[in-house]
């Protein structure tokens, strides 16, 4: 089969120039906050709310709410693409880096994965490369306001430069591996890593 | 590694218009999977200079009609695919496509029931899917459909769910029309709310299993009511058509 079909009378809505740069292949603007989600949106109250890294660390380390908060947060503006196609730009968050949780803990050497779970059931996997060097966070605010539930409030890890299904919502930890193992779309036919700009779908992409 | 996923260039076959707003395009694929109702397809479109558009599309179509998938595609007057789809596509032309895709949102009579389905606007597609595996295969599944319409003719599949309704085999077809009913109208004519959840859902007890599609209005508060209602959180799942769903 020809690598390009061209489908005939299509020319396309085209963006202006200096956004298409930003916006990864099969990719489509939206200037919304789309919600997508497998099941019911957990109720997490901030009173119960916890993080904890456990797995391959010295020892584990558990924030609650009001500790989380006092951790150094950041400001970040970062372009954002879902794998059900829509990218937003610039969307604002406040968070804790994730590079400021993992100096709370040491790392064992054969430590090169995570599993990021969350309340409600719903676990991605991550390897540790793709986390560190203030390329993930976890948010609490979004665009100035606490983190609404549908968008994975209290708080939600963000991982921008991966498919949003990485930004695990309603994230409760992570369990630190040394191999990885898939998580929840991932074992359901979704790439392992999910790149953008790779247009990393789905598995064998 | 799993077997990748390949574009394939499909023929469009037929192209039957739903309602003013949604066309059901059946598609012909050279190479076709049986799918689980409920998965969508990819479908890239192509301009001369390479500039490329993908969006997904639920299968509306049971994995037991064989070679063909129907996708029902809904206008949306800005959009940048659905308007291509409604206004130019023909019969004959060739589509590029890849899937079937989708892991979670399924269900097949394997997985049993009672099933509840409650489906806004174009949200029916997928559950419609499951419909029609059901009846293909004569599954007595006790099953619910509650699908919020603005009007009857807004109704996609509307016949056919008529049809199916009527044949008393455990298929509860109920409508809900939240702007304008038609004369004589007596049943639901407001936005699902708990209420109609409890009553639709009544019949089926608590261990039924429900999917959910539609804008995430709706999907959010059915999820909420059906988890007040005593349904556990497993057993609800869930596909959202955002406005960005172009």
């Amino acid at each position: 089969m020809a690598e390009k079909l061209v489908s005939r009378g299509f020319t396309g809505k085209r963006r202006q120039p200096e956004r298409a740069g930003r916006v990864p292949p099969g990719q489509y603007l939206v200037n919304n906050f789309p919600v997508l989600s497998a099941g019911p949106t957990p109720r997490i109250r901030t009173e119960q709310w916890s993080f904890t890294i456990d797995g391959l660390v010295r020892q584990p380390v558990t924030w609650t709410w009001t500790q989380f908060l006092e951790l150094p947060s950041k400001e970040y503006a970062v372009d954002i693409s879902c794998v059900t196609k829509w990218t937003q730009l610039d969307m604002k968050w406040k968070a804790v880096g994730v590079d400021t949780l993992l100096e709370a803990v040491e790392l064992d050497a054969k430590a090169a994965f995570i599993t990021a779970h969350s309340y409600g059931g719903y676990t991605t996997n991550l390897a540790i490369p793709d986390i560190v060097n203030d390329q993930a966070f976890i948010a609490y605010e979004y665009d100035g306001k606490p983190l609404a539930p549908e968008h994975g409030g209290p708080a939600r890890l963000v991982v921008p430069h991966l498919y949003f299904w990485k930004s695990a919502k309603w994230v409760h930890g992570f369990r630190i591996e040394e191999r990885e193992r898939l998580g929840f779309w991932e074992s359901l036919g979704y790439h392992r890593r999910g790149d953008p700009w790779k247009e990393e779908r789905y598995s064998g992409d | 590694m799993a077997k990748p996923l390949t574009w394939q260039s499909a023929t469009v076959e037929a192209i039957h218009p739903e309602t003013a707003r949604a066309k059901t395009f059946t598609f012909e694929l050279p190479d076709w999977i049986p799918h689980r109702a409920g998965q969508h397809y990819d479908l890239r479109l192509t301009a001369p200079d390479g500039y490329q558009a993908e969006r997904s599309y639920s299968i509306g179509s049971e994995p037991e009609r064989q070679g063909v998938i129907d996708l029902t595609v809904e206008r949306i007057d800005d959009g940048e695919v659905s308007p291509y789809m409604h206004d130019v596509v023909a019969v004959g032309d060739r589509l590029e496509l890849r899937g079937p895709i989708g892991g979670y949102f399924v269900w097949d009579i394997e997985l049993g029931g009672p099933l509840l389905l409650v489906g806004g606007g174009s949200g029916v597609v997928p559950l419609m899917a499951m419909i029609r595996h059901r009846a293909a295969l004569k599954s007595p599944v006790p099953t619910s459909l509650l699908y919020s319409s603005r009007s009857a003719d807004d109704v996609i599949y509307a016949g056919e769910l008529e049809r199916l309704g009527a044949q008393h085999d455990g298929l509860e077809v109920v409508h809900t029309f939240t702007r304008q009913q038609p004369a004589g109208w007596a049943g639901y004519q407001r936005r699902i709310d708990r209420t109609m959840l409890s009553e639709v859902s009544g019949p089926l007890g608590k261990t039924l299993r429900a999917y959910v599609c539609g804008p995430t209005i709706l999907v959010e508060l059915v999820a909420n009511s059906l988890l007040d209602l005593g349904i556990a959180a497993s057993q609800i799942r869930t596909e959202r058509f955002g406005p960005t769903g172009t």
